[in-house]
């Protein structure tokens, strides 16, 4: 049922529907309004069983989502920044050991330094840690790639990270459509662990591997993550099936095909991005838009698929490597390896920015007229303030306290 | 101790079993059946004192719970020697998941037993203590505090042996590891004021905190069985020395966990809710060189001169301990 | 439990359980561990042979007839050595460096006297060879030597020249100490073997009797039944009697007449007795004269203890210089720094009414003079380290052929002298068994031994021992004798206290089930020696691998 709801809510009451088992979470900003709208739910009884456990850290969070996940039951968690950060070893042993836990990261700058609002560096920065990594682009994208995250996780035993750009989407109140349990009892039926820690019989799981077979073990786990391409877009369209709406799949395109610019971007963007291509368009701008929704495993086929030669590409992002360039980008280029597709990086929304519609469209424009082919590795930042660099630079005088 | 000494005058109740003794009224390790959680074939050194104690503590919760018991191990040596690929000593069901969070990944799994209504299922942690004095001391915390019902278990070898000997909050005054070395006139480790877990175990007031070593079988299976008997966070801290970090003889290594206690280094005693319930009392007291002198990693004390101070300092702490639990004649300070 | 019907367990990452049993850890080994079995100080020290820790441990499992049985294979005299054993097996036991020594003696007398209790008897092993051998002698080694031979399938004929057979156990040792049912209980079971006793037969000429009765081989257990007689200045008057007359004349029946004041001259066994007899005879004062110190006296401390406790007094370093019709003179001596006493010339009167020589035994060698070889040196007949005398085929041991004077000992040749004349009759060479190992005190591990301190045997009051012959130690009940067996520290022999199945942190030890101990598994032991170090009772050594 379509309601007016607070993004972080929508996302609550969905997870609920899934049916976890175990709930744990370590509160931290963005993240908290989805873990207390768990809490009261779970309070309530209706999601019984369900053990929530408030954790004494995020490393804490993951670690009994580990545990509750061998142990065999629906696990969910949710973290955002320095506490995605705080707990990579866990994200790296969760996905080694292929244990299908989902989490939300309300995506958010990382310190320092210290910033609350949203920007991609903190799943960025755990982009190879083997979690498969959706990114939502509206709130009701955000709620119903849970429900399609628990049921991917469980049918490759890989963990799955659900993004949602903190604050502007967490806090933001929409018209979502809530799924029904119904119909989420139709999509996800109950988890069946791949292996599981049973006294009856018991086996060791987490041994140490040496030389002879890690490679192996790594290889497979790159196998295993790639098969999300063909499992997501055939999940999506079961998921159109159940609940009558159109899913997220690997990529959205807008308006892409016949543009002569396409601007690739992940995350809430997307939505100003779009206004934006629909006022180019009618200045006679022909550009387009392509949101990334998977972006682990990068899906290299889809893209080149949707775009083509010819076509120049701006990759819009929301996070970079400092001293190297476009995260983003990087796979972006790799992917449209061979095709003439002149790509530029643009850095924008650090730190919570916002990111204008008319800075949107001054870049495009420009862009789409300038005829240079962008440098490699240029690295463009959207509004940067050039007036405090100098200042920021050369350590101007401080101010008294007079 | 809370079991009532079996009294048989040729062994006692210190032996591991008695073939006088009706098989009932003997440990879990002298049963021929016995379930064995560890088997043979893992790569501990020779002589290892926590292959013992692991054995000891599963054996005896497998035998409490009837079997219904999930191990999360952190990881240490006892993970590393026991499940290098291919070559698993497990006959438990057992989880290693990382270093510092062993008393979280219980907690989980605890936590899902208990949503899929299979309490009867009994959760083990356990890590050496870097695992859980160091680096899975805050997870430890939050274990307590939240009352998890999950058994902890510490084996205590007195440093990250693992690694190579390296110093941990657990490594006792005075002792040489590889990253507090001895220099002319220092001690090797500092002389701190320790970090007790035990102690700071009790202060959480959780239901049941014990210590415990391998050299007194029965009172550490008694304990493991009283343990299971509860509900919520319990702790259990087991002295397992090591011949390859403590620099003793491989054939030391019982007799080294027996002079620890019977000097009064290391005491034994049962808590619950944060009071001391119970304490072995000493039963033929040694002066602390007995045990230090067996140990190169205390050698410095004695060689190339005797270091009187520093052994003084050693007895002292000794003696405190003794006063402090009472563990001569149950007089406490 | 979620369904783990679709069980795939990631590569590597998920083991089976126990799947590091492929792993042979023995190969790190440079020793092994490796089970022995050493000679236990009690073994070594019992003169009769017994095997004292295997019939403890059937004792410590209430399986008297098992211990018993055990104890006859050595003994045929439980019940007597029980009480008249002075118990060098407790002397050397390990025990003592723990608390005390186990009390051996004591439950060896509570199986003795429980096997005449149920009634158990033993049959020969062997069957009938065909040869005969003549026994002189019902005393404690011609008896043993009797049975043994007969277990070994010999016929045997006893001859002894006293009314009933015991040897000094019935003329020597008085009923206080030897209750005269058990000896002659413990005798009719012997004799039930099938052995000829012939009472009131003494044999004088030894070769003749042989051939007469067709007797392939002999042994003689003759002892020393005659007292020393020192020149002792005395008046005409003075009453002088040796100790073993006077014994002798007890166990027939008699009462000898001492007087109220006795005076016993002499440190032994014998004079410790008869000073005892004379206080239950009505002596108001019996009083040991000896000439050295309490240290040197030969008398076991028991029965020292004992004497002291009936209130017989000892008056040491003293001789006596001249015995008159009431009272000796006797002289004090002194140690000299050679420690031999010398006469101080001191002298003092003491009433007495009667002396008492105890002053030693010796053989009576009439039976042996024309015997061709056979020779009597220093008082003893000489015999070969197999018993047998310079004459092939005769064979001697006890009291005639060395000085141990005690019944165990004499039992003990007994039974050696018969192996030796049944391999002697069978033609066979007994070679010497290979030397064992003594199981010493510092190869036990006394730490897991429970503090238990021996057993008091229950005792007569005083004031009652003084006037009856009645036993003075009672024997142990079977709770308390179960507690006593229990004390054995078991030396140098595994009792499956599970000490290494337990402790092997490689799990490399395999128990073989009850009364089977263990073995190591070679597979997996890394060799750490912890089994070793901690065996109860030192039945592991740790030897170097071969490289």
């Amino acid at each position: 049922m379509r309601a007016q709801r607070e993004g972080s809510q929508a996302v609550a009451l969905t997870v609920a529907r899934c049916r976890p088992e175990v709930i744990c979470a370590y509160p931290i900003s963005p993240q908290t309004h989805i873990v207390e709208g768990l809490s009261a739910i779970v309070a309530t009884g209706e999601l019984a069983p369900c053990e929530f456990v408030n954790v004494e850290s995020e490393f804490a969070a993951l670690s009994v989502a580990i545990g509750a996940s061998a142990a065999g039951a629906r696990t969910y968690t949710a973290t955002a920044s320095q506490g995605l950060l705080f707990m990579a070893e866990a994200l790296w042993n969760a996905s080694g050991l292929g244990l299908p836990i989902v989490m939300t990261v309300a995506n958010r700058a990382i310190g320092a330094p210290i910033n609350i609002w949203n920007d991609h560096s903190d799943a960025m920065a755990l982009r190879d840690c083997g979690w498969i990594q959706l990114y939502a682009q509206d709130n009701q994208e955000a709620a119903d790639l849970h429900i399609l995250a628990f049921r991917l996780a469980e049918e490759l035993s890989v963990p799955v990270m659900v993004c949602v750009d903190g604050f502007v989407l967490t806090h933001a109140f929409e018209a979502i459509d809530v799924a029904e349990q119904e119909l989420v009892d139709r999509f996800l039926p109950p988890y069946r662990p791949r292996q599981v820690l049973d006294p009856q019989a018991p086996v060791t799981i987490g041994a140490m591997v040496g030389p002879e077979a890690f490679t192996e073990v790594r290889y497979l786990a790159d196998e295993t993550q790639r098969r999300a391409l063909t499992v997501i877009p055939r999940l999506a369209e079961e998921f159109t099936t159940v609940f009558g709406r159109r899913s997220a799949s690997l990529i959205s395109p807008y308006r892409t095909e016949d543009a002569d610019l396409v601007v690739v971007a992940l995350g809430s963007v997307l939505g100003t991005l779009a206004e934006t291509v629909d006022e180019l368009r009618a200045d006679g701008l022909r550009v387009g838009a392509l949101g990334i929704t998977t972006f682990r495993p990068f899906p290299t086929g889809a893209i080149r698929a949707a775009l083509h030669d010819g076509q120049r590409v701006i990759a819009l992002e929301r996070a970079f490597s400092i001293g190297s360039g476009g995260v983003v980008s990087a796979d972006l280029r790799a992917a449209l390896a061979g095709m003439d597709c002149p790509l530029s990086t643009v850095v924008a929304g650090l730190g919570g920015r916002p990111i204008t519609r008319p800075s949107l469209r001054r870049l495009i424009a420009e862009t789409a007229r300038s005829s240079d082919d962008p440098a490699p590795q240029q690295l463009t930042f959207l509004d940067l303030d050039r007036d405090q660099l100098p200042r920021a630079r050369g350590g101007g005088a401080w101010p008294s306290s007079a | 101790m809370a079991v009532q000494r079996v009294k048989f005058y040729q062994t006692g109740s210190f032996a591991v079993g008695n073939r006088l003794l009706d098989p009932a009224m003997r440990s879990v390790q002298a049963d021929p059946a016995r379930t064995n959680a560890i088997t043979s074939g893992h790569r501990a050194c020779c002589g290892c004192g926590e292959a013992l104690g692991a054995r000891y503590v599963l054996d005896a919760a497998l035998r409490a719970t009837g079997g219904k018991l999930v191990t999360v191990n952190a990881t240490g040596c006892l993970e590393v020697f026991s499940t290098p690929y291919p070559e698993s000593a497990w006959q438990v069901a057992w989880l290693h998941s990382l270093f510092g969070n062993a008393p979280a990944v219980a907690a989980g799994v605890s936590a899902a037993l208990r949503a899929k209504g299979r309490s009867d299922i009994r959760v083990i942690g356990q890590a050496g203590d870097g695992g859980t004095v160091d680096i899975g001391f805050g997870c430890l915390s939050g274990l307590f505090e939240r009352n998890d019902d999950v058994l902890f278990v510490c084996y205590d070898n007195q440093g990250y042996m693992n690694t190579g000997v390296q110093r941990s909050g657990a490594t006792p005054p005075g002792a040489r590891t590889a990253t507090t070395p001895v220099e002319d006139q220092t001690p090797g480790n500092p002389f701190g004021q320790g970090k007790f877990v035990p102690l700071i175990a009790m202060a959480h007031e959780i239901p049941y905190v014990a210590t415990a070593t391998i050299a007194d079988l029965r009172d550490l299976e008694a304990k493991v069985e009283r343990a299971m008997q509860l509900r919520g966070a319990r702790y259990l801290h087991v002295l397992v020395p090591c011949p390859l970090g403590w620099g003793s003889d491989a054939s030391d290594t019982i007799r080294l966990a027996r002079l620890a206690t019977e000097s009064g280094l290391f005491p034994v005693f049962e808590a619950e809710h944060g009071e001391v319930t119970d304490v072995s009392p000493i039963r033929r007291r040694v002066p602390v060189e007995e045990y230090l002198r067996r140990q190169a990693r205390f050698r410095h004390l004695f060689e190339p001169t005797r270091r009187d101070d520093l052994i003084t300092r050693i007895q002292a702490r000794a003696d405190a301990t003794i006063l402090r639990f009472g563990l001569i004649d149950g007089k406490e300070a | 439990m979620a369904e783990s019907s679709a069980i795939r367990p990631p590569f590597a990452i998920t083991l089976p359980p126990a799947t590091s049993r492929s792993n042979h850890t023995g190969a790190w080994r440079t020793e092994r561990p490796v089970y022995v079995d050493l000679l236990p100080p009690c073994v070594n020290a019992c003169p009769a042979g017994e095997n004292v820790q295997r019939w403890l441990y059937h004792a410590e499992e209430r399986d008297y007839e098992a211990a018993w049985r055990e104890l006859m294979r050595d003994n045929p005299f439980p019940a007597i050595m029980g009480r008249v054993c002075y118990h060098p097996c407790q002397t050397a036991c390990n025990r003592a460096s723990l608390d005390e020594p186990v009390g051996i003696n004591a439950v060896e007398r509570f199986l003795g006297d429980e096997a005449l209790r149920r009634g158990w008897t033993v049959e020969p092993t062997e069957p009938d060879s065909g040869y005969r051998v003549l026994v002189v002698g019902a005393g404690p080694a011609g008896l043993s030597a009797a049975y043994h031979l007969r277990l070994l399938g010999h016929a045997v004929v006893i001859r002894d020249a006293s009314p009933q057979a015991g040897g000094l156990m019935r003329y020597g040792i008085p009923t206080y100490r030897l209750p005269r049912d058990i000896l002659d209980l413990e005798l009719a079971r012997l004799l039930e073997l099938g052995i000829d006793l012939e009472l009131g037969h003494r044999v004088d000429d030894l070769p003749a009797e042989m051939a007469e009765g067709g007797f392939d081989a002999a042994f003689l257990g003759i002892g020393a039944q005659i007292s020393r007689r020192a020149y002792l200045p005395a008046g005409d008057s003075a009453r002088i009697l040796d100790a073993l007359s006077v014994l002798r004349t007890v166990a027939d029946g008699g009462a000898p007449v001492l007087g109220r004041r006795v005076v016993v001259y002499g440190g032994g066994n014998t004079a410790m007795d008869v000073a005892r007899t004379a206080r239950r005879l009505g002596a108001t004062d019996a009083l040991v004269i000896y000439r050295r110190t309490r240290e040197k006296m030969p008398a076991a401390d028991v029965e020292v203890e004992e004497a002291l406790a009936e209130g017989v007094r000892i008056r040491w370093l003293s001789t006596i210089a001249y015995a008159g019709e009431n009272a000796v003179t006797v002289e004090r001596m002194r140690l000299d720094e050679d420690g031999r006493p010398q006469p101080t010339g001191e002298l003092e009167e003491l009433p007495a009414d009667s002396v008492v020589l105890a002053i030693g035994q010796a053989i009576d060698p009439s039976i042996l003079s024309d015997v061709d070889g056979i020779s009597v040196v220093d008082g003893l007949v000489q015999v070969g380290p197999d018993f047998m005398t310079g004459r092939a085929g005769v064979f001697a041991g006890g009291d005639v052929a060395t000085n141990d004077r005690t019944v165990t000992a004499a039992v003990g040749q007994g039974k050696r002298a018969a192996q030796s004349i049944d391999a002697w009759l069978r033609g066979r060479v007994t070679a010497a068994p290979p030397p064992r190992r003594l199981a010493t005190a510092d190869r036990l591990n006394p730490w897991y031994y429970a503090d238990a301190p021996a057993a008091v045997a229950p005792r007569l009051a005083v004031p009652r021992r003084a006037s009856t012959f009645d036993e003075v130690v009672q024997g142990l009940d079977e709770a308390t004798a179960v507690y006593e067996a229990r004390r054995c520290l078991s030396c140098g022999n595994c009792f499956e206290c599970d000490n290494c199945y337990g402790m092997c942190p490689d799990n490399a030890v395999i128990k073989l089930g009850p009364g089977r101990r263990y073995t190591i598994d070679l597979n997996y032991c890394k060799g750490c020696g912890i089994c070793a170090a901690e065996c109860p009772c030192g039945a592991i050594d740790m030897v170097p691998e071969q490289t």
